[in-house]
Parts: structure tokens; C-alpha cells; sequence
């Protein structure tokens, strides 16, 4: 047996034995696990899975074992993810910081950082938030102008960000800050990593049209941070920003915006208008369905693509925008098409007469129209695209 | 999955880019077009030189063996330059008709035919204006001697110049292939004038005899080698149809670089560049697909379904970027001098071959049962 296949087999058994029943059910809502210092578990089974899971570091399977990681290789993970997927094992754990804060640590940090942080990443001890957009620096991030000046042994932090997602259950942020307000705006940023109990962080939820509320204000007011907790070299924040960005953005575009879970677009069909001679009685929505389909199809085609070439060492920094463009596109059509499959139904708010998962679509279908906002607009994306790949400049 | 090409192809995609910018860049199809020709021998026997005609061939048969994702390679190339060959009819589809459906003989025969260029063929199946391989009227009688075939083939691309027919037609036992010299007794041909200047024919089959060894496999052919078959034309469209988008797109990106209105480039206008930029997320999302509906047929998993998700997608990502390619130039794009047209004219026709967008969403929702 080769290597791999013996990895295979002693994953399949390890899974077997540690993932318990209720964790191969589909992922519920009010299940999911971010988590965290104040991290609750409404089914206990989360709870033992997630510590299964962290001790062999397969919650960030590809990271240093020095730093909690699984230490596996890119072939050893694509057969932990086939193996999870083979039983429809829940993730074990939701983190930005997995995501996308241990990575830029693990490329920026400094050693003491890394032990610091990434381990309580790996084993959900901390839920990270992501310190970006203020309220005047949205697309135009690297205008942002919250400001750190160094007191001491301290740099002292005032400003306000946005759209800061889960910020209000967060442990810790990382946090672009201004350091040098009088050069040009890419080359005065830093990156500030801070504990969200520090005196003068004051959080609030943004309510969505959905009802719900990811995101938050956050008011920084003389919120004194150890130089010590600076991530790079200061004033060169953007490049770790840009990682970040990069890293989100192939992460929302592999997480499909989290809408895998929750019903099927060709089964709802099916059920809710129904067939006629083996096909959708709704001749137009099913061939726009397929069309949809066909794009989810092709996309996860490509973003398998990437990740070969990215092995073969190819140039693949662009797939990030590609990705996240079509990434919006596609779920933003998906939840429209599932709304419109299930007709009224689809269009309930909450109580009795409809059910849960009818509910659960029109709350994804509001939620989806931030796709192509969050983690980089699609406009904002294009212009990448349009000056990053094909070289197209701006007015001069 | 190998998305990315291995040494061996990557020398070959070099090679046939290469050949084609050579031996027949755009401004040959323009001559062929203005004289009304439709066939350049020359360039033919070069291919057949060039071992691209015998890429799906074994070496007994004097085949270069290369493979599928080769001849997709070569294809695409060919396109690019929208070079004029019997290649596609020749090299891939009788070659994968004699493979999967031709009896030893037959393919001892034919085969190195193939591969050195000698012989050429077209497949002559659809009757109508739309592809629909079920829809088959035309007639195979059994006889003392042989078969007497009679019907009428329509669109038939080759049809006017292939030497050899591989008609498709009804037998007592269901779907027969057989093999007809173009020039036999019984056959009129009529060479039709289609938009995009290629051999295109109708042509009618009144009571023509052939021999028993015209009878592909001495069999019926079956509806999973039907399919199997054109699976691997159409993979082979969707290769030409890559090879359409990249000329086009590269076309429309130079000019968006070099052309100025209002003292700027007018690639710096951010309209100009969210769709140049939204033409290349869908050209990455379809060069994905064609490249695993190839790596499918090579495993033999899940080849219809693959193949028409690189169908419908080839021909929309095809239809959007020829169609911004006119736009993007404006005037000039319109004049029968610039070249867009003649891609923009060989797009549709790809499009609409052995399936169109529509056609291959439909079948893909068939396979997916709603």
C-alpha cells in the first residue's frame, strides 16, 4: 500500500471513531462552532469533535505541527477533506483565524507571535476579527485613517472600523492602522494584533436585512496596544493586508459563502414545482437552474485547477479576484433561483406555515446580496483583474 | 485530475501554436475565403507530415498515438488561425468512429490512411437544421451482395470535398454506420455556402450499394457508442472554440492597449475593463471545464455530463467574447477587412455543431433526472 493509501485508511478509522453521530447530520444553524473564550456548545458533540479534531491539529491540517497544526502535506489534506466529506462530517470549527490571520502570522510573525497565537487558533481558544473597512475607507481600504502613534512601549490607537464581522464575540483583532499619516496612503499603514478586552474597544451589531447581525461598528478610544503586538515591519501593513485579502477571498470563494448546507436547488425544484415527462414542469426555470449548476460546476472545476497549478508552481495570484467575482455571482444566483423555485414559500420571514429550511432560504438570499460587497466589491475585484492580469492602466 | 500539461504536451501545443502561425495565419483563410475555395491540400499534407492527423491512431497503424488532449491541442491551435483542414472530420471523428465502432479489418485499412493524410472522411449524420442524433431517417438495406443505403444527409461539414462518407442510417437492427466513397454511384452532393466559408454540403443517397465490409463492426451502433463518439467531436469543437476565444480575446485586449479615443487608452476606461475583465473570469471558468471533460473521457467517468458542461459553456463564453470583440473595436470591427468576422462567423457555427448551448443544458439536465 502506498503512503497515501495508508494515510487514507488510518484517517478513514480515526474518523470513524472520533466523529461522533450527530456531526454527520447537516450542519445547523444554530450549531455552527466559531469558538472562542466565551465559546458555548448547544450539542455537547460539538464540543468533543472539536477537541478530537484540534488534538491532531486537522483543524488547521496544512500548519506546522510546532504551532498545533496536522503538518500534512497539500495530497495528505485533499484526502482528510475527501474523508470528512465521505461521512458529510461537519466542519469542526468556523475561525477567521484559521482562515485567514494564522496564515499571514505564520508568513510575517515574529517566532514568539506564532507561539502566542496560532496554537489557541487551532484548538478554537480564540476567535479572531478582522479590523479593516471604516466607515470612510470601504472599497478604497488603504484610505483608512484610524490612527496609532507610539507612547512608550505602547502605540495608542483611535479611530473606528466597520463591517467588522463577529467583532461583538471576537477575543482578538487584527487591525490596519495608520502610523504614518504623512506618506502616501499605501505606505503609512501597519498592522496592530489586540486583545478586544483591552480598555477602549466598544463594539455594536449593524442589524441586516436579513435580521441578522455578522457585523459590527467598532470604536477604538485611546487603546494602548505593546509595540511587541505589531504584525510586520511597521508602515508596511499594506502587504500584509493584501495577504489577508487574498486569503479571504479564496476562502469565501472555497466556502461557497457557507450556503452548501440547507436544501438542494434541483431537489426543491422538484418537489415544489414538480415534473412533467421526467423534466421541471417550468421549462424556463430549469434550463436557468442548469445554467446556474453548470457555473457552480464550473467554478469548483476551477478553483481545483488552481490549486494544481498553484502545486506545478505556477503564477496564481489572480485566481483570488477570479475566484471571489465568480464565487458572488454564483451563490447570489443560486439563492435568487431556490426563492423563485419555492415561490411564497420562499418568501416567508419566520413562525409557523413555513418550513425551517423554506425560512433558511429567504434569510440566505438576503444575506448573499453581500457577496459581492464583503471581502473586496466586484467592482473593486474587476479593477484588479483588469490591472493585475491583463495589464490594463489606468487614465493617465 | 491533470489540468496542467505534462513535457511531452507542452512541446506539442509549441509546436502546432508554431505550425499553424506559419503554415496558415489568418490571411491564407481570408484567401481561401476570397477565391470561394474551401479545401487547401497543401496545408493538409503538412498536417498528415506533421504525425497531427494520426494523434488518436496507434503506432501499429502508423499512428503518433499522442492522445486526446494532444489532438484537442492541435485543434485549438488550427483554430486559432482559423487554419482550413479535414482535421477535425478526419483525424478525430472518423478516427474515434473506426476505433469504437470499426472491426479489426476495417481499422487495419483505414487507420494509417488517417495518419499519413491520405484519405480523408466526414461524418455524415444530422438531417436536418439542428442536431439530433436520434432523428435518423435514412435507410440500410440489407442485400445479396452488400447494403443499399438511401436517404438525405443535411449540413454536412466535409461533406463536399471527404472521400469517404460514414453515413449514419437506419437498419432492420436499429443504427447502422457504414462507410461510402464520396464519388459512388447514387451520390449527389451540393456544396452549400455557409456563413463561415467551410466545406459544408447536403447530400443524397438514392439506392447506393455497398459492400459488406462497408458495415462498421458488422454490428448496430449502439447508443452508448453513438454518444461515445460524438463526445469526442464535440470535445474536439470544444478545443477549436478555445482556440476562437483566445485569438479573440487576446485580439480585443491588444486593441483595448493600443487604441485611444479622448487623448487615453481606451483600456483605461473602467467600463472597457470590468468586461475584459468579466470575459476572463468566464474564460478560466471554461477553459476548466474542457479540460476535464477530456481528462473524462480518458478515464471513461462521467463522460456525458462533462462534456456537455464544456459544450454549453464553450458556446457561451464563445458567443459572449466574439461578440464583445466586435463591440470593443467599434467601426472596424464591423468591416469584412478586419478579422473579427470571420471568428465572430465560425463561432455560431461551432456553437450550433453536434449540439448547441441549449441542446447540451438540456441533456445535462436529463442526466441530473429533472
Amino acid at each position: 500500500m502506498t503512503d497515501i493509501e495508508t494515510f487514507r485508511q488510518e484517517t478513514r478509522a480515526w474518523l470513524e471513531a472520533n466523529c461522533p453521530a450527530s456531526m454527520r447530520t447537516p450542519m445547523l444553524e444554530s450549531e455552527t462552532v466559531w469558538g472562542g473564550r466565551n465559546a458555548t456548545f448547544k450539542n455537547p458533540e460539538s464540543k468533543a469533535w472539536l477537541e478530537a479534531m484540534a488534538s491532531k491539529g486537522w483543524t488547521a491540517p496544512k500548519w506546522p505541527k510546532a504551532y498545533g497544526g496536522g503538518g500534512l502535506t497539500g495530497e495528505e489534506d485533499r484526502v482528510l477533506q475527501d474523508e470528512l466529506r465521505r461521512i458529510n462530517a461537519r466542519p469542526a470549527l468556523l475561525s477567521f483565524g484559521i482562515w485567514m490571520f494564522g496564515p499571514v502570522i505564520l508568513e510575517f510573525g515574529t517566532e514568539e507571535q506564532k507561539q502566542t497565537y496560532l496554537p489557541d487558533m487551532v484548538h478554537g481558544r480564540t476567535w479572531w476579527c478582522q479590523g479593516y473597512s471604516e466607515p470612510g475607507a470601504g472599497s478604497d481600504l488603504a484610505g483608512l485613517q484610524t490612527r496609532a502613534v507610539l507612547d512608550g512601549a505602547d502605540y495608542v490607537v483611535d479611530g473606528q472600523k466597520v463591517w467588522t464581522s463577529y467583532a461583538n464575540h471576537a477575543d482578538w483583532m487584527l487591525c490596519l492602522v495608520r502610523t504614518e499619516p504623512n506618506a502616501p496612503k499605501h505606505e503609512g499603514i501597519s498592522v496592530l494584533l489586540f486583545d478586544m478586552k483591552t480598555p477602549g474597544v466598544e463594539v455594536r451589531p449593524i442589524k441586516l436585512i436579513s435580521g441578522a447581525s455578522p457585523f459590527c461598528e467598532t470604536f477604538l478610544t485611546n487603546v494602548r496596544v505593546p509595540a511587541s503586538q505589531m504584525l510586520g515591519p511597521k508602515n508596511k501593513g499594506w502587504d500584509v493586508a493584501k495577504r489577508i485579502l487574498q486569503f479571504e477571498r479564496t476562502n469565501i470563494s472555497a466556502s461557497g459563502f457557507g450556503s452548501g448546507a440547507g436544501l438542494d436547488l434541483v431537489e426543491a425544484a422538484k418537489e415544489s414545482v414538480g415534473l412533467e415527462n421526467g423534466k421541471l414542469a417550468n421549462s424556463d426555470l430549469r434550463s436557468r437552474i442548469t445554467k446556474q449548476r453548470m457555473y457552480e460546476r464550473a467554478f469548483h472545476l476551477t478553483m481545483r485547477r488552481g490549486q494544481e497549478e498553484a502545486k506545478a508552481g505556477a503564477e496564481v495570484s489572480h485566481y483570488a479576484s477570479v475566484l471571489k467575482i465568480a464565487a458572488a455571482k454564483l451563490n447570489q444566483d443560486k439563492t435568487e433561483l431556490l426563492v423563485e423555485a419555492l415561490g411564497m414559500e420562499g418568501l416567508g420571514w419566520e413562525g409557523e406555515g413555513y418550513r425551517p429550511e423554506a425560512l433558511k432560504v429567504t434569510r440566505d438570499w438576503l444575506r448573499a446580496k453581500a457577496n459581492s460587497i464583503e471581502g473586496g466589491t466586484s467592482e473593486v475585484n474587476l479593477n484588479i483583474v483588469a490591472k493585475r492580469v491583463l495589464g490594463l492602466r489606468d487614465h493617465q | 485530475m491533470a489540468f496542467s500539461l505534462n513535457e511531452d504536451q507542452t512541446l506539442l501545443k509549441d509546436a502546432a501554436d508554431g505550425f499553424f502561425a506559419d503554415k496558415a495565419p489568418v490571411v491564407s483563410f481570408r484567401k481561401l475565403r476570397d477565391s470561394k475555395e474551401t479545401l487547401d491540400p497543401s496545408l493538409w499534407g503538412e498536417i498528415g507530415a506533421m504525425g497531427f492527423s494520426g494523434a488518436l491512431i496507434g503506432e501499429q497503424h502508423g499512428g503518433s498515438d499522442m492522445g486526446l488532449r494532444a489532438m484537442g491541442l492541435v485543434l485549438e491551435a488550427q483554430a486559432r488561425t482559423l487554419g482550413v483542414s479535414p482535421l477535425f472530420q478526419t483525424g478525430l471523428m472518423a478516427a474515434s468512429v473506426l476505433k469504437l465502432q470499426g472491426n479489426a479489418a476495417q481499422q487495419g485499412e483505414y487507420l494509417p490512411k488517417i495518419a499519413d493524410g491520405s484519405l480523408t472522411f466526414a461524418l455524415a449524420l444530422d438531417e436536418g437544421a439542428h442536431h439530433a442524433p436520434h432523428k435518423i431517417d435514412a435507410k440500410a438495406t440489407k442485400t445479396s451482395d452488400g447494403w443499399s443505403l438511401s436517404g438525405k444527409k443535411r449540413f454536412v461539414p466535409d461533406g463536399a470535398h471527404a472521400q469517404i462518407l460514414i453515413v449514419i442510417a437506419q437498419t432492420d437492427a436499429g443504427l447502422g454506420a457504414f462507410l461510402v466513397a464520396g464519388d459512388a454511384s447514387g451520390v449527389t452532393r451540393h456544396a452549400l455556402s455557409g456563413v463561415d466559408s467551410r466545406d459544408l454540403a447536403d447530400v443524397t443517397f438514392e439506392a447506393v450499394a455497398v459492400g459488406d465490409g462497408a458495415y462498421l463492426g458488422d454490428k448496430p451502433l449502439d447508443e452508448a457508442t453513438r454518444d461515445l463518439i460524438l463526445d469526442h467531436g464535440r470535445i474536439g469543437l470544444c478545443c477549436e472554440m478555445m482556440g476562437l476565444i483566445g485569438a479573440t480575446f487576446d485580439m480585443t485586449h491588444d486593441y483595448l492597449k493600443t487604441r485611444t479615443q479622448f487623448g487615453q487608452l481606451i483600456g483605461s476606461f473602467q467600463s472597457l475593463q470590468h468586461r475584459a475583465a468579466a470575459m476572463l473570469v468566464e474564460i478560466e471558468l471554461t477553459r476548466s471545464c474542457v479540460v476535464a471533460a477530456i481528462d473524462a473521457i480518458e478515464r471513461g467517468k462521467g463522460v456525458g455530463e462533462a462534456v456537455s458542461l464544456a459544450k454549453a459553456r464553450a458556446g457561451d463564453t464563445l458567443q459572449l467574447v466574439t461578440n464583445e470583440t466586435i463591440q470593443m473595436h467599434g467601426g472596424i470591427g464591423m468591416t469584412d477587412a478586419h478579422d473579427s468576422g470571420f471568428y465572430l462567423k465560425r463561432a455560431r457555427v461551432l456553437e450550433t455543431a453536434y449540439g448547441s448551448s441549449g441542446f447540451h443544458r438540456d441533456r445535462w439536465a436529463k442526466l441530473n433526472a429533472y
